[in-house]
C-alpha cells in the first residue's frame, strides 16, 4: 500500500493533465465549430491588421492635401480615391480604423470595468441597489445618442470626450447585466453559508460572485463595442465627435455627404468598414453567447 | 362504419429524421381498441408510448417524421388521409389529454374560450351556444360552479381542475376514442383517483374507446381492460389486465410488476429493480431488445429477434424463452412457498 | 388596475427627479463660465453678466435647481437664445416631422419584421430561415444614417426616384408628405426590423415547442389558427418589450437620419442648438424626450395586461 500511493498520485496528476488538455481541446474544437464566432473573429483580425498595416503600406499620409487631385476616383495610385481636399482616402480610412476602433475598444473596456464594479456592489448591498438602479433607470431614459450629444456639446468635440460620453451612456446597460447574474449567485446557499462563516464581503464579491458574471459581461461588452463604433460614427458624422482634420470613419462620411453627388467612394468605403466592424462584433457576440450558454445554443440551433 | 373495430394499429413504424440520422421511435407496434374498452399502454419513459399516441393523431412534425404501417380508425387508414381530413378527426373523433395540464392549456385564453374553440370548429355552433356547452362539459367533469370558471384563466385554477378542463375540452365533441397520455402523473394521489373516475364514467356514458398511457401499473389495474407493455418502441406483451397481473410472461413485465412496493411485503427485502437503463434509440440491440438487461438472456436472445407470438389464452408475447421461464419460476415459487 | 397605475406613477418620481437633476447640471458641466461660453468669444463682460443675471446663474445652486424644476413642471423650459422663442414652442414646432418619421419607420419595421420572424420560426433550420437571419444580422449592423446615405446614393442620386432632402407637412397632401419620408423611414426602420424579426423568431420558436401548441393541434385547429392565434398571442409579450426598448433606438436613429435628409425635426433642432451653443434648447429637448420615453414604457407595461392575463392577476 505504502509503495502504491506515490504511483497513484502520479497517475492522478497525469490524469488531471489529460483532462485539462482534453477540456482545452474541446474548447478549441467548439470555438472552431461555431461558425458565427469564427466568422466574427476572422473579420476582427482582418480589421485589426487593416488598422495597423494599412497606414504602413499606404504611400500617403492621411492629412496630405493635394488640391490638384480632388475627388479622384479609386485608381492604382489612390486605391479608395481621394476626398474633397485631395487627401488619400485609403490612408484616411485606415487611420480612421485606428481612431474608430480605438474609441470602441476604450468604451468597451471602461464600461466593462465600471459596469462590473457597480453591478456587483449593487447586487450585494440592496440599499445601494435602489439608488444605483434608479440612477441607471434615469440614464437609460435618455436615448444614448442624445445623451452623448448633450455631453459632447458641453465637453467639446474631442476623441477623449467621445469615449466619456459613450461610456456614460452605456454603463447602465452593462451594470444591469452584471447585477442580474450576480443577484442569482448571491441567493445561492453556498454564498449564505460563507457569509454565516464570516467570510468578508470583499472576498465573497470578488472571489465567488464575480466569476459567475464574467460570461454575460463579456458578451454584453462585445455588443457595447459595436454600439460604441456606431455612436462614434454618428457623433462624428454630426460634427460632434472626432474633430477635423483627423480622420475617423464618421467624419469621413460627414465630408462625403457634402459631395455625395460626385464621389460615391467617400460614402461607400468608410461605410463598408463600419458595417464590417459592427457585423464582426455582432457575430462574435452572438457566437460567444452560444458558446458560453448551452441553453441558448440549443434554442438557436434547433 | 359498423363491423370495423374502433382502432386497429398494424405494424406502426414512426421514424424521425434528424441531422444525426434516422431514429425509429416506434417499431412495428400492433394493437386494437374497441368501443367501451380501455387499453393500457405501459412502459418506462422513452419506450415510445407517447410517440405512438401522437402518431395516431398525426401530431408529430410531418416534415421530419415518416410513418409506416396502418392506423385503421373505423376502417379508414389515418396515415393515408390528407391533412385536411385529419383536421376533422382530431379533437372531434379522436381526442387527447396530455400529461401536464398546466403547460397544456394556453395561458392567454380563458378556459371557456379554449373548450368552446373545439366545439365551434367541429360542431358549427355559435360562440354563445359553444360557451353554454363548455359550461355543461365542465359540470360533467365535476367542476363546481362551472359558469364562473369558464371566465377564468388556466393559472387561476388548481392542477386537478386544469386536468378536468383538459378532459372537458377533449370530450366536448363526444369523440369515439380518447387518448390519455399520463393524465394523472403530475397530480396528487387523491386527485389522481378522482380524475381516473371521471374518465371512466364518461367512457361508460359515451361508449368510447380509451387508450390510457401510463408508467403506473396501479392506474392500469384500476381502469384498464387490456394492457400492452412497450419496450424500446415495441409491444413486448399484450393481454387482459387480469391475466397480466396474475401471470406476467415477459421478463420485463415481471420486472415491472416486481418493482412495485407492496404494503404487505417484507420491508427488510430490497425492492426489485430492473438492472441497466433503456438503451438510446439510435443504438438498439440487434436481437431481443430487452436482452442486455434480461436475467434470462441467452446467446439466441442476443442475435435473433423474437416475434410477437399469440398464446392459446389470447395473451401475446415477444420472448424466446417465456415457456421455460414460466416453468422455472413456478418451480422456484413452490420452493419459496415451501420454505 | 388603478392602484397599479398609481403605484407605477409614484415609482417614476425618483427616476424623473434624477433625470431632471442630470439635465439641470448639464449646463454646469461646461468648463468655465457657462454664460461666457454661450455667448461666444466676442461677448463683452457686461453682456455675460446680464445673461448670468437673466439665467439666474448667480443664485445658489439649490435655488437655481428649485426654480428651474418649478418652471419645468409648468411647461416653461426657458427661452432659446438664438431663436428667441420658448423652448417648448421650438420643440413642438419641430415635433411633426420626427413623429411622422418615427411612426412610419416603426410601421415599416413591424410590417416587415413580424411576418418574417414568424416565417423563419416556422421554417426553422431551412434555407429560408438562414437567409432571413443573415439579412437580419446585416440589417442590425448598418447604422441608420449610413443606410440613409447609401439609399440616398442609389435612389436619390443614381436612380433619381425620390427626393433626398426636404419636407412637406401632412396638410400638403399624403403623398407629398410621404414622398420625403420614405427613404428616411426605410433607413430608420431597417435596424428596428432586424431586431424585431430576430426577437419574433426566437420567441415564436420558444412558444411553438410548448405543450399547449400540441393541445391546439390536437383540437383539430388549422395550422394557421394554431400559429397566429395560439402561438403568436403568447409570442407577442416579449415582442412588446422590444418595441418599448427600441423606442430609444428609434429616436437615436431619427435624430441622425433627419440630419442626413434635412428633415426639420427634433434632430435638426438639437444639432443646430449644439452648433449655436443654445443650451436651453438642448436641455429642454432631452428632458422632454426622456420623459416621453419613461411614459411610453409605462404604457407598454400596461399593455402587457391586455395581452397576458397572468400579469393582470398579479396586479389585482
Amino acid at each position: 500500500m505504502e509503495v502504491a500511493k506515490p504511483i497513484q498520485h502520479n497517475q492522478l496528476v497525469a490524469l488531471e493533465k489529460d483532462i485539462k488538455k482534453e477540456r482545452r481541446q474541446l474548447a478549441v474544437k467548439r470555438f472552431f465549430s461555431n461558425k458565427t464566432v469564427l466568422a466574427g473573429s476572422i473579420m476582427l483580425i482582418f480589421l485589426t491588421l487593416f488598422a495597423f498595416i494599412g497606414p504602413l503600406i499606404s504611400q500617403f499620409t492621411p492629412l496630405q492635401i493635394d488640391p490638384a487631385n480632388r475627388l479622384a476616383k479609386p485608381s492604382a495610385e489612390h486605391w479608395f480615391g481621394t476626398d474633397n481636399f485631395g487627401r488619400d482616402l485609403f490612408s484616411r480610412v485606415a487611420h480612421g480604423a485606428q481612431v474608430s476602433m480605438g474609441v470602441g475598444l476604450s468604451v468597451a473596456v471602461l464600461t466593462a470595468v465600471i459596469g462590473m464594479v457597480i453591478g456587483l456592489y449593487a447586487a450585494y448591498y440592496s440599499a445601494l441597489d435602489h439608488i444605483l438602479m434608479r440612477i441607471s433607470d434615469a440614464l437609460m431614459a435618455f436615448p444614448d445618442i442624445l445623451l452623448a450629444i448633450a455631453i459632447m456639446a458641453v465637453l467639446g468635440p474631442q476623441p477623449v470626450n467621445v469615449v466619456i460620453a459613450v461610456t456614460l451612456a452605456k454603463i447602465p446597460v452593462v451594470a444591469r447585466i452584471v447585477r442580474s447574474s450576480a443577484l442569482v449567485i448571491k441567493e445561492q446557499t453556498y454564498i449564505e453559508a460563507m457569509r454565516a462563516q464570516g467570510a468578508s464581503s470583499w472576498r465573497i464579491i470578488w472571489r465567488h460572485i464575480l466569476p459567475n458574471t464574467v460570461s454575460p459581461l463579456i458578451v454584453q461588452v462585445t455588443y457595447v463595442f459595436a454600439i460604441a463604433i456606431i455612436l462614434e460614427a454618428a457623433l462624428s458624422f454630426l460634427g460632434a465627435g472626432v474633430p477635423a482634420p483627423d480622420p475617423s470613419w464618421g467624419n469621413i462620411l460627414y465630408d462625403g455627404k457634402i459631395v455625395i453627388y460626385n464621389a460615391w467612394w467617400m460614402t461607400v468605403f468608410p461605410g463598408a468598414f463600419i458595417v464590417m466592424a459592427v457585423l464582426a462584433l455582432n457575430l462574435f457576440g452572438d457566437g460567444l453567447r452560444d458558446l458560453l450558454d448551452p441553453h441558448s445554443n440549443k434554442a438557436l440551433k434547433e | 362504419m359498423e363491423g370495423y373495430p374502433l382502432l386497429e394499429v398494424k405494424e406502426l413504424r414512426t421514424r424521425f429524421s434528424s441531422e444525426k440520422g434516422t431514429i425509429t421511435a416506434v417499431d412495428g407496434v400492433t394493437f386494437k381498441v374497441d368501443y367501451g374498452e380501455t387499453l393500457g399502454v405501459v412502459g418506462e419513459s422513452g419506450c415510445g408510448k407517447s410517440v405512438t399516441a401522437e402518431s395516431i393523431m398525426r401530431l408529430l412534425n410531418e416534415k421530419s417524421t415518416r410513418y409506416d404501417g396502418e392506423i385503421n380508425f373505423k376502417g379508414v387508414n389515418l396515415l393515408s388521409l390528407p391533412e385536411k381530413k385529419m383536421l376533422d378527426i382530431r379533437g372531434n373523433e379522436i381526442s387527447m389529454i396530455f400529461q401536464d395540464a398546466m403547460t397544456s392549456l394556453n395561458p392567454v385564453f380563458t378556459i371557456g374560450d379554449q373548450i368552446a374553440e373545439s366545439i365551434i370548429v367541429h360542431q358549427n355552433l355559435g360562440k354563445k351556444e359553444a360557451m353554454e356547452k363548455a359550461v355543461e362539459m365542465l359540470r360533467l367533469t365535476g367542476i363546481p360552479s362551472p359558469e364562473k370558471r369558464v371566465h377564468e384563466y388556466p393559472h387561476e385554477i388548481s392542477g386537478g381542475m386544469r386536468q378536468r378542463v383538459m378532459i372537458a375540452m377533449a370530450l366536448s365533441c363526444q369523440p369515439s376514442l380518447l387518448i390519455a397520455d399520463e393524465p394523472t402523473t403530475a397530480l396528487d394521489v387523491t386527485i389522481q383517483a378522482q380524475i381516473l373516475e371521471v374518465i371512466n364514467d364518461l367512457k361508460e356514458e359515451l361508449n368510447m374507446g380509451v387508450i390510457m398511457i401510463t408508467h403506473d401499473l396501479g392506474v392500469v389495474a384500476e381502469v384498464c381492460t387490456r394492457v400492452a407493455v412497450m419496450y424500446l418502441g415495441q409491444v413486448i406483451e399484450e393481454s387482459d389486465v387480469d391475466a397480466l397481473f396474475a401471470s406476467p410472461r415477459h421478463p420485463y413485465t415481471r420486472g415491472l410488476l416486481k418493482s412495485i412496493p407492496t404494503i404487505t411485503g417484507d420491508r427488510s427485502q430490497k425492492l426489485h429493480t430492473i438492472q441497466g437503463v433503456v438503451p438510446a434509440l439510435d443504438n438498439v440491440p440487434k436481437g431481443c431488445r430487452f436482452a442486455p438487461r434480461c436475467p434470462y438472456a441467452t446467446d439466441k436472445c442476443m442475435t435473433e429477434f423474437p416475434l410477437l407470438e399469440t398464446l392459446e389464452n389470447g395473451q401475446k408475447i415477444r420472448c424466446w424463452h417465456h415457456q421455460e421461464i414460466m416453468e422455472r419460476e413456478a418451480a422456484s415459487d413452490v420452493i419459496t412457498a415451501a420454505t | 388596475m388603478k392602484a397599479y397605475i398609481l403605484k407605477r406613477l409614484l415609482s417614476m418620481i425618483p427616476v424623473l427627479l434624477i433625470v431632471a437633476i442630470f439635465v439641470f447640471f448639464l449646463i454646469h458641466m461646461i468648463p468655465g463660465d457657462p454664460a461666457a461660453v454661450m455667448l461666444g468669444p466676442e461677448a463683452t463682460p457686461e453682456e455675460v453678466e446680464s445673461l448670468k443675471e437673466e439665467l439666474g446663474l448667480n443664485l445658489p445652486i439649490y435655488q437655481q435647481f428649485f426654480e428651474w424644476s418649478l418652471h419645468a413642471l409648468q411647461g416653461d423650459l426657458g427661452n432659446s437664445l438664438y431663436m428667441n422663442q420658448p423652448v417648448l414652442d421650438a420643440f413642438t414646432s419641430h415635433l411633426g416631422p420626427t413623429l411622422s418619421l418615427a411612426l412610419l419607420a416603426q410601421g415599416v419595421s413591424i410590417f416587415l419584421a413580424i411576418p418574417i420572424g414568424v416565417l423563419a420560426a416556422r421554417k426553422r433550420g431551412t434555407g429560408i430561415d438562414r437567409t432571413f437571419m443573415i439579412i437580419a444580422m446585416l440589417g442590425m449592423s448598418i447604422p441608420s444614417f449610413l443606410l440613409a446615405l447609401l439609399l440616398m446614393l442609389v435612389f436619390g442620386v443614381q436612380l433619381n426616384w425620390l427626393p433626398v432632402a426636404g419636407y412637406t407637412s401632412l396638410s400638403e397632401g399624403l403623398w407629398e408628405h410621404l414622398k420625403y419620408l420614405i427613404l428616411p423611414a426605410i433607413s430608420l426602420g431597417t435596424i428596428q426590423a432586424a431586431v424585431i424579426a430576430r426577437m419574433t423568431r426566437s420567441s415564436m420558436i420558444d412558444i411553438l415547442s410548448m405543450n399547449f401548441i400540441k393541445t391546439a393541434k390536437a383540437k383539430g385547429l388549422k395550422q394557421k389558427v394554431v400559429i397566429y392565434k395560439h402561438a403568436f398571442r403568447n409570442a407577442l409579450i416579449p415582442i412588446l418589450t422590444i418595441l418599448g426598448e427600441t423606442f430609444g433606438a428609434l429616436i437615436t436613429g431619427a435624430v441622425v437620419t433627419e440630419t442626413v435628409f434635412n428633415l426639420p425635426g427634433i434632430g435638426q433642432l438639437v444639432i443646430n442648438a449644439i452648433t449655436r451653443r443654445d443650451y436651453a434648447v438642448i436641455q429642454g429637448t432631452i428632458l422632454l424626450i426622456a420623459v416621453t420615453y419613461l411614459f411610453l414604457n409605462l404604457i407598454i407595461d400596461l399593455l402587457y395586461g391586455l395581452v397576458d392575463p397572468r400579469v393582470r392577476l398579479n396586479r389585482k
